[in-house]
């Protein structure tokens, strides 16, 4: 079964329609890739579909299970990488994965054994024991993406997850999740880089004002919104079909 | 959507309330003895200074001492205050500050779950605080009867009905400075009537009725007998209302923070 199927998922916050009736569907092993300005609902839409929000409209299925009603066993089998970093600065990074996989009922034992591959992962292994408050924006998030794998979930849930960081830290987050999919795990992914969702995106949706604007493979968007590159210098990319689609007026 | 449905708790709670158990415990002798001084110096300053200026034994004390008489109540006060400081500043600062909480319902862990092992746990730090000051108290010689064992639920008890308050502010609270107003206008005003530092009878009579309507009455009126060695009167109907202010107060908490995180 598909790890996640939303069918006409409505949100609205007083007068304002945040998610306007979305449908997709996430195969197994595959990334999907949610563009948008900020403001198009991206956020909104993680959050119905992790339960933590109840939709006013339409149907989720995450990991078979019903959401929100269900919400709560299908998040045993989820990762998720929030937008803002919410490491507990009162632990070590070690901690952090003990305290965290304890929320998921593993043992002890369990999350110790996995505590030194995941710290690995996260090129953190000689950091077990170092205070949150010292480790760097990358390092953090990259903990974080650690974190979000302590229940070896089937499905990650990314929120911006390389935003705010430098271009070094950005590529190896990059690499760790093309990692993860070439492990077979699936990945819903929210970005406004779009070498990010290019990289590592089979298929994506460009999302503005609640609503999905287009949808496809990112050639399949590039061929079909900007046949002809706007610049003789470089081929077209999805940051063309962005702007086009999203204009250029500023959104924040 | 309503937010005020009935409460679905799992035992994930406890591994909410495991997790400040191990921030706690990184931390824990400064902080018992924290918690201990503030007490003790009121306890020592008003019992010993204002005691003798008293006899030696009066009726209204329960036939002893001024300060067994205020031993009492400076657990049942210092208790109050444990819970209401974990419940407001502390929770405060994982919900809003740190984001834990929104970190914590990533995982299988509904609101439900945290606010529960918020509860719980502050009404078990509140009984460090409670349970340390009454070891003051016996060592002292302040109490000697077995009965006073039988405060240590009590104090538990204690702890629940100021922390479910408590979460009730926090989840209100758009900042650390909105406790004030809980403080100035709750709590100490109910320190005062409750009969801490003097017996609820010295009041009007209109104020001894106000007074039946705090729970930290209530919790004087169970505990201080027991370290009297005396099985307290009406008991049962004394547990019954902090209970219930417990359990109301949870459920109101649940809804207001559903409202805040979840919509």
């Amino acid at each position: 079964m598909a790890p996640l199927i939303v069918d006409n998922l409505h949100k609205r916050y007083g007068d304002r329609e945040v998610v306007a009736g979305i449908s997709f569907t996430l195969g197994k092993g595959e990334c999907f890739g949610l563009l948008g300005p900020n403001g198009a609902g991206k956020t909104t839409t993680l959050r119905c579909c992790l339960g933590l929000t109840a939709p006013d409209a339409g149907s989720i299925t995450l990991v078979g299970e019903e959401v929100p009603a269900r919400a709560r066993e299908a998040r045993a089998r989820i990762g998720v990488v929030p937008q803002f970093d919410n490491l507990d600065p009162d632990f070590s990074a070690a901690e952090n994965l003990l305290v965290f996989g304890r929320y998921f009922g593993l043992p002890d034992a369990v999350i110790r054994e996995r505590t030194p591959r995941l710290l690995e992962f996260a090129g953190l292994a000689g950091k077990a024991g170092a205070n949150i408050k010292t480790l760097s924006g990358g390092m953090k998030r990259r903990l974080t993406l650690a974190r979000a794998l302590v229940n070896d979930p089937d499905l990650l849930v990314l929120d911006e997850p390389t935003t705010g960081l430098d271009p070094q830290a950005r590529h190896l987050i990059w690499e760790r999740l093309q990692g993860l999919l070439a492990e077979g795990k699936t990945i819903l992914l929210t970005t406004h880089f779009m070498e990010e969702a290019e990289r590592l995106c089979q298929h994506l949706a460009i999302m503005d004002e609640g609503r999905f604007i287009a949808e496809g493979t990112p050639g399949e968007l590039i061929a079909e919104h900007i046949p002809v590159s706007p610049s003789p210098l470089r081929p077209a990319n999805l940051e063309d079909v962005f702007l086009k689609l999203t204009g250029r007026d500023l959104r924040d | 959507m309503n937010h005020f449905g009935p409460p679905q708790l799992s035992w994930r709670a406890i591994a909410v309330w495991r997790r400040n158990f191990l921030v706690w415990k990184k931390l824990a002798i400064p902080s018992v003895l924290g918690n201990l001084a503030d007490p003790m110096i009121y306890m020592f300053g008003l019992g010993y200074g204002l005691g003798s200026l008293l006899p030696a034994t009066l009726p209204q004390f329960g036939g002893g001492s001024y300060i067994a008489f205020l031993a009492a109540g400076t657990v049942c006060a210092s208790t109050m205050n444990a819970a209401s400081f974990e419940a407001l500043y502390s929770a405060f600062s994982r919900m809003h500050v740190q984001k834990s909480w929104e970190a914590i319902m990533n995982a299988p862990v509904s609101l439900d779950d945290v606010v529960l092992g918020e509860l719980l746990w502050a009404a078990a730090k509140s009984t460090l605080s409670g349970v340390a000051i009454l070891i003051v108290v016996a060592a002292m010689g302040l109490t000697a009867s077995p009965l006073a064992l039988w405060t240590i639920p009590v104090i538990f008890l204690t702890g629940l009905a100021f922390a479910a308050p408590g979460l009730i502010i926090t989840a209100l609270a758009p900042s650390y400075d909105f406790f004030m107003y809980y403080f100035t206008l709750f709590i100490t005003p109910m320190t005062l009537l409750s009969g801490v530092f003097f017996p609820l009878e010295q009041l009007p009579a209109g104020f001894q009725t106000a007074a039946q309507a705090l729970p930290l009455t209530h919790a004087v009126a169970l505990i201080r007998p027991l370290l009297f060695g005396r099985i307290p009167e009406a008991s049962l109907l004394h547990v019954a209302v902090l209970a219930a202010v417990t359990v109301v107060s949870y459920w109101i908490a649940l809804g207001i923070t559903r409202r805040r995180l979840l919509s």
